[in-house]
């Protein structure tokens, strides 16, 4: 579509005349329309990312006197450095990340191991745990809450780390079991039976032979772990009291808010904070995402 | 592209694969081979049972029990208190009310702007790379982040909706979002949209990927018309996705959380308050662990109804 962009502004103005254009200048009309659609769409799924952007540089009081240009102002930064400084925000952020990590290499791990067990041994029962590991992927994960939070209560374990990466383990291992077995039961059989004729033990032929050439499997696994994790909101509320260990989801909410008004421009910097790394995720990892996230969800 | 491959089903192709490397084991071999088959996927077994087996016995256990930490003296079997209570107070109905209609209304929104996309992307254009990523972002970014970054958006004073209201003089332009029992609803579905449609889409996108291009070429070949090629052979042949991506779509929307704690805590009053949010409270505000269970089973049950009306509309012959 050469006219995306050209085009989009003299739509309007061609399509009074198209019916008696011939044929090449319909399909202009046509590609302009075309153009103007997807401006539109490109438009409301970025506009509000720009919004928050100019909100996070306002100052205070431009912020009280309310939307009079959609342009920045005067920019300042001080909302980040408020977020950073007296807010704590990189408190948060560490958490998130330290949660998200830990579940996504838990995750990997064990998701790599039964991924190999459902695509390369002879066990019985695949079917089963086939299903129930994809109903385990539709269970309502606020109906784990009640449960969980008296289990935690018991072993001690509430506002801790290792509640919320157990929890979250229900975010990531349907996903990437469903998406590292697919992978393993790609990968050409010789390769494994050469390391095994060798001599070398199951585990070790996995672990070397295996997960080096199912890498892109396991790396995408490991992104879409990250960032279902990352994204929790609902665990971080449920089991995380203190502000010591909140995660930044939790956090932002917990952030701008007085008891007579809401601080959007302290809020809107913490989600341009928190929404980076997962930008630069999506940018750079796009293709892997979308093939992971497609696989994990056909059956 | 290994879309289309990944993404016919692993169940009978792991079976066929799994078959021992090398073949002719013994009766003992095999046995190993299963032990070590057991040992590998023990790990993902147990904690899948721990984090949604267990839950989902404890709270049938409770829902039947007297369990609330604020009322330690009360204990012990109720009977069927606890569903009588969803019956006959007055927020489990109303809850289930707003619930499935705000799953239909959003689920059908998201469907029919998904599918529109996923057909424009599914053209090859210039920037077609930079369109696909910029409408994917929205579905990585956290729920936190779509709702609070459209509770700003919906502010009265400093937010973006009313001053473009205002600078095109439409009416509305006063309007409190989140005070009105409907604005709060719109505000609500609009961020849901925002951020799940390209969900939909992505899923689609890859079914549409999958339908190889030789029927459409004939198609043309026999002069059929775009709404009709569209209808006879796009549609049918998108149905495994459209169903993935609807039954995602529809329980996650059934189960909707975040976005209502964060906009509007079930408010005005519990003009917005739907199951999720409902039991998240009998949980964690009201600590009444029986209630919460029978809540909690309620959903359980509904998610199950969800998953067996798409299984049954979508019978479908599975592709070879």
């Amino acid at each position: 579509m050469s006219a995306l962009v050209k085009g989009a502004g003299a739509a309007g103005g061609r399509l009074a005349v198209a019916q008696r254009r011939p044929a090449a200048q319909r399909r202009t009309v046509k590609r302009a329309g075309f153009g103007l659609l997807m401006t539109l769409f490109v438009l409301a799924s970025m506009f509000p990312f720009y919004w928050i952007v100019i909100t996070s540089l306002k100052t205070q009081s431009e912020v009280n006197q309310g939307t009079t240009s959609l342009l920045p102002g005067h920019i300042t930064w001080s909302n980040y450095i408020t977020d950073f400084t007296k807010e704590d925000f990189i408190r948060p952020l560490l958490n998130s990340a330290v949660v998200a990590l830990s579940t996504t290499i838990l995750t990997v791990v064990i998701a790599s191991l039964a991924g190999y067990a459902l695509a390369r041994t002879q066990m019985r029962g695949k079917t089963i745990v086939l299903g129930f590991i994809l109903v385990a992927n539709f269970f309502p994960i606020i109906a784990m809450v009640g449960p969980l939070f008296i289990a935690y209560r018991r072993l001690g374990l509430l506002n801790s780390y290792p509640a919320l990466v157990i929890s979250c383990l229900i975010y990531t291992i349907p996903l990437a079991t469903w998406l590292l077995s697919s992978y393993f039961s790609q990968i050409p059989k010789s390769l494994e039976e050469a390391a095994l004729v060798d001599g070398s033990s199951r585990l070790r032929t996995l672990r070397k032979v295996i997960m080096p050439v199912a890498l892109p499997g396991v790396f995408t696994a490991a992104i879409l772990s990250f960032m279902l994790t990352w994204n929790d909101f609902t665990f971080a509320l449920s089991f995380m009291s203190t502000p010591d260990k909140f995660t930044a989801p939790l956090a932002i909410v917990n952030l701008g808010q007085s008891q007579y008004q809401t601080f959007y421009n302290l809020i809107d910097a913490a989600v341009v904070i928190i929404s980076i790394p997962i930008a630069l995720i999506v940018i750079f990892a796009q293709r892997r995402i979308v093939t992971g996230l497609t696989a994990g969800s056909f059956r | 592209m290994t879309v289309s491959k990944t993404a016919t089903s692993p169940g009978p192709r792991t079976a066929r694969a799994g078959g021992p490397p090398g073949g002719g084991y013994g009766r003992s071999l095999l046995a190993q081979d299963r032990r070590f088959g057991y040992a590998l996927i023990a790990p993902v077994l147990i904690v899948l049972l721990a984090i949604t087996a267990y839950p989902l016995v404890y709270n049938v256990w409770n829902s039947f029990h007297h369990d609330n930490l604020l009322i330690p003296y009360l204990r012990g079997f109720s009977g069927l208190t606890n569903y009588k209570e969803l019956f006959t107070n007055d927020q489990f109905l109303p809850a289930l009310v707003h619930t499935v209609g705000f799953t239909v209304v959003s689920v059908a929104i998201e469907t029919v702007i998904g599918l529109s996309l996923a057909v424009a992307l599914n053209k090859r254009f210039r920037g077609r790379g930079i369109v696909r990523a910029a409408i994917f972002i929205p579905w990585a970014v956290p729920t936190v982040v779509s709702a609070e970054l459209w509770r700003s958006m919906f502010d009265p004073q400093q937010g973006f909706v009313n001053y473009l209201l205002s600078s095109l003089h439409l009416p509305l332009a006063h309007t409190t979002w989140l005070d009105g029992t409907w604005t709060a609803w719109t505000a609500i579905l609009i961020a849901d949209a925002w951020r799940n449609t390209p969900f939909v889409a992505i899923v689609l996108l890859a079914g549409l990927q999958a339908i190889p291009s030789d029927i459409y070429e004939a198609a043309r070949i026999d002069g059929a018309s775009a709404w009709r090629t569209f209808r006879k052979i796009t549609l049918p042949l998108l149905k495994p996705a459209l169903m993935v991506a609807l039954i995602f779509r529809t329980l996650q929307s059934f189960l909707v959380f975040d976005v209502v704690y964060i906009m509007t805590s079930g408010g005005p009053g519990t003009a917005t308050n739907v199951l999720a949010y409902l039991d998240w409270k009998a949980f964690l505000v009201a600590t009444d662990f029986g209630y919460g269970g029978a809540v909690s089973v309620a959903l359980v049950a509904f998610a199950l109804i969800i998953a067996g009306i798409y299984t049954r509309v979508f019978r479908i012959e599975q592709p070879a």
